[in-house]
C-alpha cells in the first residue's frame, strides 16, 4: 500500500474552483467586472497554492519515486454502459472520473497554475476598460478548470472530454473579440483543425476500450503483456500499433503538428494574454501530454509508431522555424516559435525521451509564457501595433519588458545556464543516444535557426531605431510583475534537471528504470555553439537596418516562407471546392432527384385522380352499366372460379393460415 | 388499481386545451398562461414518473390496464419503463418550452394552443401506450394537428407553407398506412387476439416464421423509416421544418421524430428480431448515408432552418446505426441519442425561431454579429450548436460514443465512415455560430430586443437539460440502460447473437 499525502485527496480541488468561479461569474458578478476578476484570480491563486501543495507531497516527501510506480487515483463512476463484459477486461462497462497523481501531473498542475494564475494577473492591466471584461475571465477560469482536469485524468474519456473543452474555451477566447472577422475566421478554424485530429483520436479511443474494456490508464498499463503486443489487426499490423497511430492524430491537431498546425499562427487573433496561455501551459501542450500519459501504447507498438512521431515532431520543428523567419508581426513569430518547440517536444518524445519532452514542456511554458506576455506589453504600449519593423527603440523606454524579454530570448536560443539549455540539450542527446543523429541534426539546426529568428525579434523591435510617431511606456506593475516572476523561472527552470534525483528521476514513464545520466559535452559544446552562431549572425544582419535585408537577398525563398508555403491557401482551395462542392452537388440531387421522385410519385396519384373524376359522371345511366356489367364478372367468377379467389385472401399473402 | 398517473400525464394537456375552448377570443395571455399550466403538470408528473420508477426493478410500472374493445382484443394498456420514459420526459420539456417559444403568437392564440395541446398529448401517448392498437391511435391524433398549424401558422421560404404542410402530412399517413398493413398482419399471424406488444412478442418466436417476420419488418421500417427521416425518405424533414411554425418544429424534430425510433426497437427489434437481423446490413448503410450525406448537404444550406432540418437528419442516421447493431451498447447509445437529439434540436428551433420573429429573415447572409444584440439568445444558439457537434459536456455526447463504441464493433467500416461525420458536423454548425452570432455590429439588427421574460423559458429548461445530461449522464444512461436490460430487448439482441465484428 502507498503512503498517501493528505494532499492528494484535495487535488480534485484544483479544478473545480475554477469552474466555481466560472459559475459565479456567469451567472452573478457579470455586471461587476472588478468582483469578476477579483474571484476569478482569487481562484486560480487557491489552485496554485493547492498544486504547490500537491507537489510538496509528490517531490518533496519521498513517496514520488513510488508514485512513478503506483499512481495515485481517486475515482468515482461517471458513465455506466449497459453493464455488459466488454473487452478483454470482461468487466462491466463503465466509465469514472478521478484524480490521478503521479510525478508527471503533479508537475503539469505547477506549470498549468503558475502560468494561469500569471496570465490572469497581467490580464487586469491588460483587458482593462474591455466591455467583455467578466466575461474574458470567465472564459479564462473554465480554461483553466479545462487544462486542470485533463491533467488530472484518470482515463482516456476523461481526458478527451476535458480535451475537447479545452478546446472549446480556445475557441471563446480566440473568437473573443467576436466582432473582428479576422478573430471570428481564427476561433472557427482552431475548432476545425483540432476537430480533424479529434476524430483520430476518438476512432483510438474506441478500438482501446473496444479491445480491453477499459480506458484507465494505469488498467491498460498493466494489460499491456507480451501477448497483448502481439495481437494483429489488420495486414500484419499489430493492434496496438494502429491504436497508436489513431491516438496520435489527436496530439498532430491539438499541438499544431504538420499538418493540422495551421490553426496555432491564426489564433494569436485572440486577446495577446489567451495566446500566451494557449500557447505555453493549455491547449497546444495538452496533445505532448497525452503522448506521455499513454506512453506504455507506444512502447508495447511497434518502433514504426515513435518513429512516426519523431520525424513528424522534428520535421514540424524546421518547417515552422523556417517560416518564422519571415514573418514580421510580433506574434506571429512567437506563435510559429511554438510550433517549432512543440515539434521539438514531439520529437523528444518520438525518440523515446518522455523526460526530455516533458522537461522541454516545462521550461517552454515559462519562456514562451514569459515572451507572449512581454509582445501584449509592447503591443500595449504602442496601441495594437503588432509589425516589429514599426516598433524599434523599445529598449531604452521598456526597461522591464525589455530586460524579461531578452531573458525569454536567450532561454529559448539555449545559451546556458538559462532554462531552455538544459532541456534542448536532454532531447539533442536523447537524439543522438537512441541513434537518430539525422534528427539530432535537424534540431540542431532548429536550434540556430531558433536562435536567429527570436534575435531578429529583439534586435528589429527592442534595438532598431526608434520611431518618432511611438510613445512607448512601461506597463503598469500587475503586467510587469508576471514578466518578473516568469523570467526567474526562465532562469532557475532548467536546473530542476541538475540534481540527481532532479526531474528526470521523477518523470519518467510507468515502470522504467531511472538512468542518471551527466551532463553530456559532446551534445551541450554543439548546441552553446549554434545557438551564440545564431544569435551573433542575427545581429549582424539585423542591426540598425529599416527594411528586411533577407527579403531584398533572396526575394522568391523569402516570399515562399512569408505565405507559409501556401498550406492554408491549399487548404482553402480544398475546402471551397471539394467540400463546398460536394455540399451543393448533392443539395442539388436532394431537391431534384431525390424529392423529384416523392413529387414525381405525388404528379402520378394527382394525374389518377383526375383520369378517375371522368368515371364519376353523375350520370345515372353510365353507373348503371357498370353496376350490371360487374354483376355479371363476379357471377361468373363465383360460378366458375371458385378456389381461385383464395388468393385474394390477406392471410395467404402473408405467408400463414 | 393505483393512482393512473400516466393517464392524468396525457390529460393535462387536454384539460388546458378544453378550459381554452371556453376562453374569450381577446384574452391570449390567459390562453397562453392556461397552455403553459397544462403542459407544466404534464411535465411535472413525468419528472415525478422518472425519478420515481424503479430501475433495480425494471420492466412496466405504473401500469394501467383496461379493456377496451373485447371481441377485438383491445385493451387501453399504459405502462413506462426505461426505453419510454426518456421519451416521455423529453416530449414534456419539448411541449412545455414549446408553449413559451410560441409566447409572441397573436395570430388566433386560441386555435394555436388548442392544436399544440392535443399534438403534445398524441405525442406522449404513443410512448406511454403497451398496446399497439393505441400507439396506432395516438400516432393518428398526432397527424391532424399537424397540417393545420403548418399551414396556417408556417411559413413560406423555398417551398410554400401548403407544399410543407401537405408533405409532412402525406408522410406521416404514409407512415401510418403501412403501419396499419403490419399491426393487421401481427394480429392475425400471432393468433393471440391481442394487439399488446409483450404479448405479441411472446409469441415471436413460435408463431411468426422469418419470411413473415422480414415481410412485416420491411413494411413497418418504411413506415418508421420515413418518420426517423431515414435515407432516402428524409425529403420531407427539412421542407417540413422550414415551413412550420416553431413550436410544431421544436415537437416534429424533437419527439415525433423519434416516434420512429422507439417504434423500430419496441416493435421491430422486440417482436420481430429476425427481420430486424436481416435488415440491420441495409439499415446501417442508409444510415451512413444519412449521417454524411445530409451534412454535407447541410454546409449547403442558406436558410437557418434547413442547416438544423438536414443536420437532424443527419443525426438520426447516428440513431439508426446504433439501433441496428444490435448490441446492448448501441442500442442504449440509439435511446440516449434519441432523447439527446430531441433536446438539442427544440434548443436550436426554439433559438432560430426567436431570431425570424423578431427578423423576419432566417436567411443567412442576411444575418450576422446578432452575439452584438441578443447575447442572451447567443448563448442559447452557442448551446444548441455545440450540442449538435457532440461536444463533451453536452447530452449529445454521451449518445454518440455510446453508439459509436457500439457500431464499431459490428458494422466497422460504416461506423467509421459515420464517426467522420463529426467533422462535418462540426463544419456546417461552427459556420452558422460564425456568420449569424458573430462578426460585425450590424446596425440595421439594433432594434432587436434580446430575449426577456417567459422567451427565456425554452433556453433555461433545454439547456439546463443539455448540460446536465453531459455532466452528469448516469441520470439518463441508468434509465436507458435499466430499459434495455429489462423490456426483453436484451434478451432478443442475446438471442440474436450478433455476430462479433472483425478486428476487436
Amino acid at each position: 500500500m502507498i503512503r498517501m499525502e493528505a494532499s492528494f485527496q484535495w487535488a480534485w480541488l484544483i479544478p473545480a474552483l475554477p469552474l466555481l468561479s466560472f459559475l459565479i461569474i456567469g451567472f452573478i458578478t457579470k455586471k461587476w467586472p472588478k468582483l469578476s476578476s477579483t474571484i476569478s484570480i482569487a481562484a486560480i491563486l487557491t489552485s496554485f497554492v493547492l498544486a504547490v501543495w500537491v507537489d510538496f507531497g509528490v517531490f518533496a516527501s519521498g513517496v514520488g519515486a513510488e508514485l512513478v510506480e503506483k499512481p495515485y487515483q481517486h475515482v468515482v463512476n461517471w458513465l455506466t454502459f449497459s453493464g455488459v463484459p466488454w473487452g478483454l477486461s470482461a468487466a462491466p462497462l463503465n466509465i469514472e472520473f478521478g484524480t490521478l497523481i503521479d510525478p508527471l501531473s503533479a508537475m503539469m498542475l505547477f506549470v498549468v497554475t503558475l502560468v494561469a494564475s500569471l496570465v490572469q494577473i497581467y490580464s487586469v492591466g491588460y483587458m482593462h476598460g474591455d466591455k467583455g471584461y467578466s466575461r474574458y475571465f470567465a472564459y479564462q477560469s473554465l480554461f483553466a478548470m479545462s487544462m486542470l482536469g485533463l491533467v488530472l485524468s484518470t482515463n482516456l474519456l476523461q481526458l478527451f472530454i476535458f480535451w475537447e473543452l479545452v478546446g472549446l474555451c480556445s475557441y471563446l477566447l480566440i473568437g473573443f473579440w467576436f466582432f473582428k472577422p479576422s478573430a471570428r475566421e481564427a476561433a472557427k478554424k482552431a475548432f476545425m483543425t483540432t476537430r480533424v485530429g479529434d476524430f483520430g483520436l476518438l476512432l483510438g479511443i474506441l478500438f482501446l476500450l473496444n479491445k480491453f474494456g477499459t480506458l484507465n490508464f494505469v488498467q491498460l498499463f498493466h494489460m499491456m503483456t507480451p501477448e497483448v503486443k502481439a495481437m494483429v489487426a489488420v495486414g500484419g499490423v499489430s493492434y496496438l500499433t494502429l491504436t497508436a497511430f489513431l491516438v496520435f492524430i489527436g496530439p498532430i491537431g491539438k499541438s499544431g503538428q504538420f499538418p493540422l498546425h495551421v490553426w496555432l499562427p491564426d489564433a494569436m487573433e485572440g486577446p495577446t494574454p489567451v495566446s500566451a496561455l494557449i500557447h505555453a501551459a493549455t491547449m497546444v501542450v495538452a496533445g505532448v501530454y497525452l503522448i506521455a500519459r499513454i506512453y506504455f501504447l507506444f512502447q508495447g507498438a511497434s518502433p514504426a509508431a515513435l518513429e512516426f512521431v519523431a520525424s513528424l515532431g522534428g520535421f514540424t520543428a524546421i518547417f515552422a522555424a523556417s517560416i518564422a523567419i519571415a514573418q514580421n508581426d510580433i506574434k506571429r513569430i512567437l506563435a510559429y516559435s511554438t510550433l517549432s518547440q512543440l515539434g521539438y517536444m514531439v520529437m523528444a518524445l518520438g525518440v523515446g525521451s518522455l523526460t526530455a519532452g516533458m522537461f522541454h514542456l516545462m521550461t517552454h511554458a515559462f519562456f514562451k509564457a514569459l515572451m507572449f506576455l512581454g509582445a501584449g506589453s509592447v503591443i500595449h504600449a504602442l496601441h495594437e501595433k503588432q509589425d516589429i519593423w514599426e516598433m524599434g527603440g523599445l529598449w531604452k523606454k521598456m526597461r522591464i519588458t525589455g530586460t524579461t524579454f531578452a531573458i525569454g530570448v536567450l532561454a529559448i536560443a539555449g545559451v546556458p545556464p538559462l532554462a531552455g539549455f538544459f532541456s534542448k540539450d536532454e532531447i539533442l542527446s536523447a537524439a543522438l543516444h537512441n541513434g537518430h543523429p539525422v534528427l539530432f541534426g535537424i534540431g540542431l539546426f532548429t536550434a540556430m535557426l531558433t536562435a536567429f529568428y527570436m534575435t531578429r525579434l529583439f534586435v528589429i523591435a527592442f534595438m532598431g531605431p526608434e520611431k518618432a510617431e511611438n510613445h512607448p511606456h512601461e506597463s503598469p506593475w500587475v503586467m510587469t510583475l508576471p514578466l518578473v516572476i516568469l523570467a526567474f523561472f526562465s532562469i532557475v527552470g532548467g536546473w530542476a534537471g541538475i540534481p540527481e534525483h532532479g526531474f528526470a528521476y521523477f518523470v519518467r514513464p510507468w515502470g522504467s528504470e531511472f538512468e542518471p545520466e551527466a551532463m553530456n559535452w559532446l551534445v551541450a559544446g554543439p548546441s552553446i555553439i549554434v545557438g551564440l552562431a545564431g544569435i551573433i549572425l542575427s545581429y549582424i544582419v539585423y542591426y540598425g537596418k529599416a527594411s528586411d535585408p533577407v527579403e531584398a537577398a533572396f526575394p522568391r525563398v523569402y516570399k515562399v516562407l512569408k505565405n507559409k508555403y501556401y498550406v492554408d491557401e491549399f487548404y482553402l482551395w480544398i475546402i471551397k471546392h471539394i467540400v463546398d462542392g460536394i455540399g451543393k452537388v448533392l443539395y442539388w440531387f436532394d431537391i431534384y432527384i431525390v424529392d423529384g421522385i416523392v413529387d414525381g410519385l405525388a404528379w402520378i396519384a394527382r394525374s389518377l385522380g383526375s383520369l378517375f373524376r371522368r368515371a364519376q359522371t353523375g350520370q345515372l345511366q353510365v353507373y348503371a352499366i357498370i353496376f350490371f356489367v360487374a354483376l355479371i364478372v363476379l357471377f361468373l367468377a363465383v360460378t366458375y372460379g371458385e378456389g381461385q379467389l383464395h388468393a385474394l385472401n390477406p392471410l395467404a399473402l402473408g405467408g400463414g393460415k | 388499481m393505483t393512482f393512473p398517473v400516466l393517464t392524468l400525464t396525457l390529460l393535462a394537456p387536454i384539460i388546458a386545451a378544453l378550459v381554452i375552448v371556453f376562453l374569450p377570443q381577446d384574452e391570449p395571455k390567459t390562453v397562453k398562461i392556461t397552455a403553459a399550466l397544462g403542459t407544466f403538470t404534464s411535465l411535472a408528473l413525468s419528472l415525478f414518473v422518472y425519478f420515481a420508477y424503479n430501475k433495480q426493478v425494471g420492466g412496466f410500472q405504473f401500469n394501467e390496464t383496461i379493456a377496451w374493445t373485447k371481441d377485438l382484443g383491445v385493451t387501453y394498456a399504459l405502462g413506462v419503463d426505461g426505453i419510454s420514459l426518456p421519451m416521455l420526459l423529453l416530449t414534456n420539456l419539448i411541449g412545455f418550452s414549446a408553449v413559451f417559444a410560441s409566447w409572441n403568437i397573436d395570430k388566433r392564440p386560441k386555435e394555436f394552443f388548442i392544436l399544440l395541446m392535443i399534438l403534445i398529448t398524441g405525442v406522449m401517448g404513443t410512448f406511454v401506450a403497451k398496446d399497439l392498437f393505441i400507439f396506432f391511435l395516438f400516432y393518428e391524433v398526432v397527424v391532424i394537428p399537424i397540417y393545420i398549424m403548418v399551414v396556417i401558422w408556417g411559413s413560406s421560404k423555398r417551398v410554400t407553407k401548403e407544399y410543407a404542410g401537405m408533405k409532412l402530412t402525406i408522410y406521416l399517413l404514409m407512415g401510418s398506412a403501412f403501419l396499419l398493413v403490419g399491426l393487421v398482419a401481427l394480429y392475425l399471424q400471432s393468433g393471440a387476439d391481442t394487439f399488446m406488444i409483450t404479448e405479441l412478442a411472446k409469441r415471436s418466436a413460435t408463431m411468426l416464421p422469418k419470411d413473415f417476420q422480414i415481410i412485416v419488418f420491411g413494411l413497418m421500417l418504411l413506415g418508421f423509416g420515413s418518420l426517423i427521416s431515414m435515407f432516402p425518405f428524409h425529403s420531407w424533414s427539412p421542407d417540413g421544418y422550414a415551413g412550420a411554425p416553431t413550436a410544431v418544429s421544436m415537437i416534429h424534430a424533437g419527439v415525433l421524430k423519434k416516434i420512429g425510433g422507439y417504434g423500430l426497437i419496441r416493435v421491430g427489434i422486440y417482436v420481430l428480431p429476425l427481420g430486424a437481423k436481416f435488415w440491420a446490413p441495409v439499415i446501417a448503410i442508409l444510415a451512413i448515408a444519412n449521417v454524411l450525406y445530409a451534412a454535407f448537404i447541410a454546409l449547403a444550406q442558406k436558410d437557418l432552418k434547413y442547416v438544423v432540418g438536414y443536420s437532424s437528419v443527419s443525426h438520426m442516421g447516428y440513431v439508426l446505426i446504433g439501433m441496428f447493431a444490435l448490441n446492448m451498447v448501441s442500442v442504449d447509445g440509439a435511446v440516449a441519442q434519441m432523447f439527446a437529439h430531441g433536446v438539442m434540436a427544440a434548443l436550436f428551433f426554439s433559438m432560430i425561431g426567436f431570431i425570424y420573429e423578431k427578423s423576419h429573415t432566417r436567411y443567412i447572409p442576411d444575418l450576422g454579429g446578432l452575439a452584438h444584440q441578443m447575447p442572451r439568445l447567443a448563448t442559447g444558439f452557442m448551446i444548441a450548436g455545440m450540442a449538435s457537434l457532440g461536444l463533451p459536456g453536452t447530452v449529445n455526447f454521451i449518445g454518440e460514443f455510446t453508439i459509436f463504441l457500439g457500431s464499431i464493433k459490428v458494422f466497422l467500416i460504416p461506423a467509421i465512415l459515420g464517426i467522420a461525420g463529426i467533422i462535418f458536423t462540426a463544419t456546417y454548425n461552427l459556420r452558422v455560430l460564425a456568420n449569424v452570432l458573430f462578426g460585425p455590429r450590424r446596425p440595421e439588427w439594433d432594434h432587436l430586443q434580446d430575449i426577456k421574460g417567459p422567451e427565456l423559458v425554452p433556453l433555461f429548461v433545454l439547456a439546463f437539460v443539455v448540460i446536465i445530461g453531459g455532466v452528469i449522464p448516469n441520470l439518463l444512461m441508468d434509465m436507458v440502460n435499466s430499459g434495455v436490460h429489462s423490456s426483453g430487448i436484451a434478451a432478443v439482441i442475446q438471442a440474436l447473437g450478433q455476430a462479433k465484428g472483425g478486428i476487436f
